[in-house]
């Protein structure tokens, strides 16, 4: 089977330069995201995440190399609305990305800007509320809304211009536990029932339990790429960059350092708690 | 404290005056304001004065929010009434002061530029507390829409753009102000007390911050909406588009007729 890529990072370097001094934040990376898959990045401040991400959609252009998204370049200028509509990008601050005073008025900046019908357009925006669950919200002002619900709303403008792929960027790192959660599920159902390919870029790990696939970043490269559980097992690699595994994971892994023969291919609470009882049994016999 | 600072003074509720088209009521409020300057004697004020009070009555705002408006201008309205008070020509002499006469005229002339002053007041309230923010710059937009056919297509856009996030972040820039003013309190910056001097003074901690995380944020924001496929005015439709009603209609004959009568009673009376 030929593997449908939505997105195809070939060779890039990235490189920011300031009083002529340039610092390399990708270098020579290479990534394929494919169609309708579910992606979680993974890395530290300064891995090169971030820049990852805005050049995933031609908010930056790569200093050598290719970004590929459907099979068009982010270089050529033609294409850039294009690529922007496909690939939809929800940022850390949901208060700096909503445009207007009323809900559905910011949702439909988006499909506003494409030019498209005001009947169509009321339709997008009615179906983006409703998938994020903020239907109820949509003549409410965004500043009396919790930090959850404004970031739904800001997936919600991004929805209604109906993308291929969104890429979010650290989107719960300013929210509360309550709010992150609320934003991970509602990512994840928009991936399963609207097949919206979906690039989670996060450095809190448990976001990744749910994801087709895992990556860690480091020091603008990759250096694990695979399930989220052959990625989590790994712990000691993970802790050498600087992130925290999973509580779950954690606690596997000093079992098992204590000398407890614990598996830690697991991250959900319930395969824990079953992995510990069935070693602990393992141990008696 | 700041928390209390609302933009607009937008009156929840619905009436006659809420549901008109913002357009119309802009357009509507000019030609009264026109027409409220145009009305030469007394019987013409005091029947632009009944007409204001019925919008008023229609619009279903409590008159003590009209009145709190006044008194916001209420040293320009005592000033602009004695100013005038001296300015009175011919009439029986009231008072005499070196040269200067209060008159029956000038005590007429006050009362009279007093009322219009009242009025202006009250029917731009009027239009104030019946329109969001949003449905003004909304009508702004689409009433200066006919310049983009002198080349200022961009410009008008631009305008109503900004005003719209302007109305967006004020209420986020101002809780940021107080997070702002709480901390720099913890590090025991006093802003309650000392001269005028000292206060003023004491606001550079605050504004600085604020300055430059402002930045930031149009930073952030340019490139949400650059995200979002915003190029400007071009290509841009709008979800909800206005659209006179019969009612609209209604409410501008009524005025115009209202205005006609104002001219009638220049030439009669």
């Amino acid at each position: 089977m030929i593997m449908d890529n939505i997105i195809e990072v070939k060779n890039v370097t990235y490189e920011y330069s300031e009083d002529n001094i340039s610092y390399a934040a990708l270098k020579d990376f290479s990534l394929n995201i494919e169609r309708g898959s579910f992606t979680v990045i993974l890395g530290h401040n300064g891995s090169g995440k971030s820049t990852l991400a805005k050049l995933l959609n031609g908010l930056y252009k790569p200093t050598s190399g290719d970004v590929l998204v459907d099979g068009i370049n982010t270089k050529d200028e033609k294409t850039e609305l294009e690529i922007k509509r496909k690939v939809g990008m929800v940022f850390q601050n949901p208060d700096n990305q909503l445009v207007a005073s009323i809900v559905e008025e910011d949702v439909a900046f988006g499909p506003e800007n494409l030019g498209l019908e005001p009947a169509e357009i009321r339709k997008r925006v009615d179906d983006a509320l409703k998938s994020v669950d903020m239907y109820e919200y949509r003549e409410s002002t965004p500043h009396h809304l919790s930090g959850g619900q404004k970031q739904r709303i800001a997936i919600a403008g991004i929805i209604a211009m109906q993308p291929e792929c969104i890429v979010l960027d650290e989107p719960t790192a300013m929210l509360d536990p309550k709010g992150r959660a609320e934003i991970i599920s509602t990512v994840r159902r928009l991936n399963i029932e609207k097949g919206i390919t979906v690039v989670l870029i996060t450095h809190y790990m448990e976001e990744a339990e749910n994801a087709d696939r895992v990556l860690v970043m480091n020091d603008g490269g990759i250096i694990a790429d695979s399930t989220p559980k052959e990625v989590f097992s790994n712990v000691e690699r993970l802790k050498n960059v600087g992130l925290d595994v999973p509580q779950t994971t954690e606690l596997l892994y000093r079992l098992k350092s204590a000398g407890l023969p614990v598996n830690t291919h697991v991250i959900s609470i319930k395969e824990a708690a079953d992995e510990i009882e069935r070693a602990l049994h393992s141990e008696d016999n | 404290m700041l928390r209390d600072i609302t933009f607009g003074q937008y009156y929840d509720c619905d009436s006659v005056v809420h549901r008109t088209d913002p357009r119309a009521k802009i357009v509507l409020l000019i030609l009264i304001i026109v027409f409220i300057f145009l009305a030469k004697n007394i019987f013409a004020l005091l029947f632009c004065t009944a007409c204001v009070f019925a919008i008023i009555f229609v619009s279903r705002v409590p008159i003590k929010l009209y009145i709190k408006n006044l008194k916001a201008i209420l040293p320009i309205l005592i000033f602009t009434a004695v100013i005038n008070m001296f300015y009175g020509d011919g009439g029986t002499v009231l008072v005499q002061l070196w040269r200067l006469s209060i008159t029956t005229a000038g005590i007429y002339k006050a009362f009279y530029m007093a009322l219009r002053i009242i009025l202006l007041i009250f029917v731009s309230s009027a239009l104030t507390y019946t329109t969001t923010p949003n449905d003004l710059t909304d009508a702004i937009e689409r009433l200066l829409s006919p310049l983009k056919f002198i080349g200022l297509k961009n410009a008008v856009h631009t305008l109503a753009m900004m005003m719209t996030i302007a109305l967006r972040f004020i209420p986020t820039l101002v809780e940021e102000t107080e997070k702002i003013m709480n901390a720099q309190k913890a590090r025991g910056a006093d802003l309650e007390n000392g001269n005028l001097k000292q206060r003023v003074k004491a606001l550079v901690p605050i504004l600085i911050p604020l300055l430059i995380s402002s930045i930031r944020r149009a930073y952030e924001l340019a490139e949400a909406m650059e995200c979002r496929c915003y190029c400007g005015g071009e290509g841009r439709q709008r979800m909800k588009q206005l659209k006179l009603r019969p009612a609209d209609y209604a409410v501008c004959g009524v005025t115009v007729c209202c205005c006609a009568a104002v001219i009638l009673l220049n030439i009669f009376l």
